[in-house]
């Protein structure tokens, strides 16, 4: 088990990904093992959901490789990547919650496409309960009627990861899920992040601008008792499992833990480090 | 000078890569049938009183307009075969195709590009859904099929219009204006005035959505696919009206 769970869930190979204009990513090298945590922190236009949008082969590489479950996923077509982006939860930073969808039918949507891969072995009961469940873990259950466009920014994003969450995908990626929202339901949004990963074991890739959130999955564990979040204990490997990131114009700056990106002395890097207390 | 071209060439090459896997899907599954439902009552069904009424007053101005030169030949009588002649080869299908490329190409531009900039698109594929089978392929279906209808409901109201200008200006009866209307019109006229309006859809549902899965920029760029959309296919359905006319017109 030891052995499996340092086995790469995502992984890049020198990729670079180029723009009629612009280079948004240059010869990026990273591997997420299972079960860790990735911070990734940049600045706007840095290539961070270029990043994210190449780890789920929605946009393809000029050179290098990407690895998703140890399978090379470069040359896929479109059609036999399905199976693999079914194993990974998305949090698109503009939302993608499709608005001619009710919040139901959105959380709905990413069970029913894999149902109809599965040829049909799941009753239409559990799907509800599972709609619900999802729904329930984001605080929304009784949206379940409504449209996106009656919900507030934060609820969105809420029922995003919602979405991205309803199939317990192994892996999650989050692409800037506290931007633009006031502090609260910032947090709010990130100790869901944090549920996430302590209930369902997800490995997770963050796209964040704030330190805060970076340093609350470094050093803060969901306990399911009381349901909130508390300081995680010194050796429970919730720290040593959370890696940083840093892009800079499409290159991959600095990758090391929260002590490594304290101690950069790198004038860009250190723009990152933030207010630990803030929260 | 290449890098001028360059831009269109490469625009041209992603539009014949759309067309070929938007028309690939109509025969491979999953087929979104209540998607091709819906569109076709928003494009057909909903663009049945703008058809109409266009259809009805352009039969009724060809009428008026024929008259005078009918009148210095005393040929009055023959102004049932003229309306029916240039509706169903030219104006029923032209002037149907303009209305629909400027309703619905444009519906079809913004509404995909608003998708795409929201990220919709890249969520769906994320998803496991070709957005190319669930957007596209059911607007094309949709509109091939009900343009045809909507150019002989043009055609149709439009010799109605015709009739009415006949009947109450020209005191011309109904025998005399339907029987030779009708008797005018060969297999030769029918096929060009449904050819066009089947080749003019595809124009139209192929270009509106083109434009939209290329939409960047957010809500302006929306504005400017949407704009492009109904611009380029307008002139397509101007240019390609000629050269299918060519065909049937045997000089
Ligand atoms: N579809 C696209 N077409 C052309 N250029 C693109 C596209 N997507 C991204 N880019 C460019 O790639 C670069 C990286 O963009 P990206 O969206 O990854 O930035 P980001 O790091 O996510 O920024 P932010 O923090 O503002 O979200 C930018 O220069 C952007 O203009
Ligand atoms: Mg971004």
């Amino acid at each position: 088990m030891a052995e499996r769970a340092s086995e790469s869930v995502l992984r890049f190979e020198q990729v670079t990904v180029c723009f009629p204009d612009v280079v948004a990513l240059k010869d990026v090298s990273f591997s997420v093992p299972a079960g860790e945590t990735r911070i990734v922190f940049g600045a706007a236009g840095s290539g961070k959901s270029v990043m994210v949008k190449t780890a789920l082969g929605l946009v393809k590489p000029e050179s290098g490789h990407v690895f998703l479950f140890q399978q090379d996923i470069t040359g896929l077509s479109e059609q036999e990547l399905f199976p693999t982006r079914a194993k990974i939860g998305v949090l698109f930073q503009e939302g993608g919650l499709f608005d001619s969808l009710t919040i139901q039918e959105n959380v709905e949507y990413p069970l029913l496409n894999q149902i109809k891969a599965a040829a049909a072995h799941e009753r239409n009961g559990n799907l509800e309960t599972r709609v619900r469940e999802a729904l329930r873990f984001v605080e929304l259950e009784h949206t379940l009627e409504k449209f996106p466009s009656e919900l507030s920014g934060g609820m969105r994003r809420r029922v995003g990861i919602a979405r991205a969450m309803v199939t317990d995908p192994p892996l999650m990626l989050y692409d800037s899920p506290s931007a633009g929202l006031d502090p609260i339901t910032a947090n709010t949004i990130m100790a869901l992040a944090v549920k996430a990963r302590d209930t369902r074991n997800t490995t997770s890739v963050i796209v964040t601008h704030r330190y805060q959130d970076g340093h609350l999955m470094a050093n803060f564990r969901y306990n399911p008792e009381s349901g909130a979040l508390e300081p995680a204990r010194r050796g429970s490997g919730i720290h040593e499992r959370t890696v940083f990131m840093v892009f800079g114009e499409g290159s991959l700056v600095f990758e090391g833990t929260q002590e490594e990106l304290e101690a950069s002395t790198d004038a860009y890097v250190s723009k990152f480090k933030g207010i630990k207390e803030l929260r | 000078m290449l890098d001028l071209l360059k831009t269109p060439v490469l625009a041209l090459q992603d539009f014949c890569v759309l067309c070929g896997r938007a028309l690939r899907n109509i025969v491979r599954r999953p087929h979104y049938f209540d998607d091709i439902f819906l569109q076709m009552d928003i494009i057909g069904f909903g663009s049945l009183p703008i058809v109409i009424l266009t259809g009805f007053f352009s039969g009724a101005v060809i009428g008026l307009q024929m008259t005078r030169a009918l009148q210095t030949y005393g040929a009055t009588g023959q102004i049932g075969p003229i309306v029916a002649v240039t509706l169903v080869r030219e104006l029923g299908p032209v002037l149907s195709s303009l209305l629909i490329a400027g309703r619905n190409a444009s519906g079809m531009a913004s509404e995909i590009g608003s998708m795409k900039v929201t990220e919709q698109i890249d969520a769906m594929r994320a998803l496991g859904t070709d957005p190319i089978q669930k957007l596209i392929t059911p607007r094309v279906i949709a509109t091939t099929v009900t343009l045809p209808m909507l150019t002989i409901i043009a055609d149709f109201v439009g010799l109605v219009g015709g009739f009415i200008v006949a009947y109450y200006l020209l005191n011309l009866t109904a025998g005399q204006y339907w029987t030779p209307a009708y008797q005018i019109l060969e297999w030769n006229d029918i096929a060009q005035g449904l050819l066009k309006p089947f080749v003019f859809a595809l124009v139209i549902s192929l270009v509106g959505c083109f434009y939209g899965i290329r939409t960047t920029g957010g809500t302006q760029g929306v504005g400017r696919a949407t704009t492009q959309a109904v611009v380029v296919a307008s002139v397509w359905i101007f240019i390609l009206n000629l050269f299918i006319t060519r065909i049937f017109v045997n000089v």
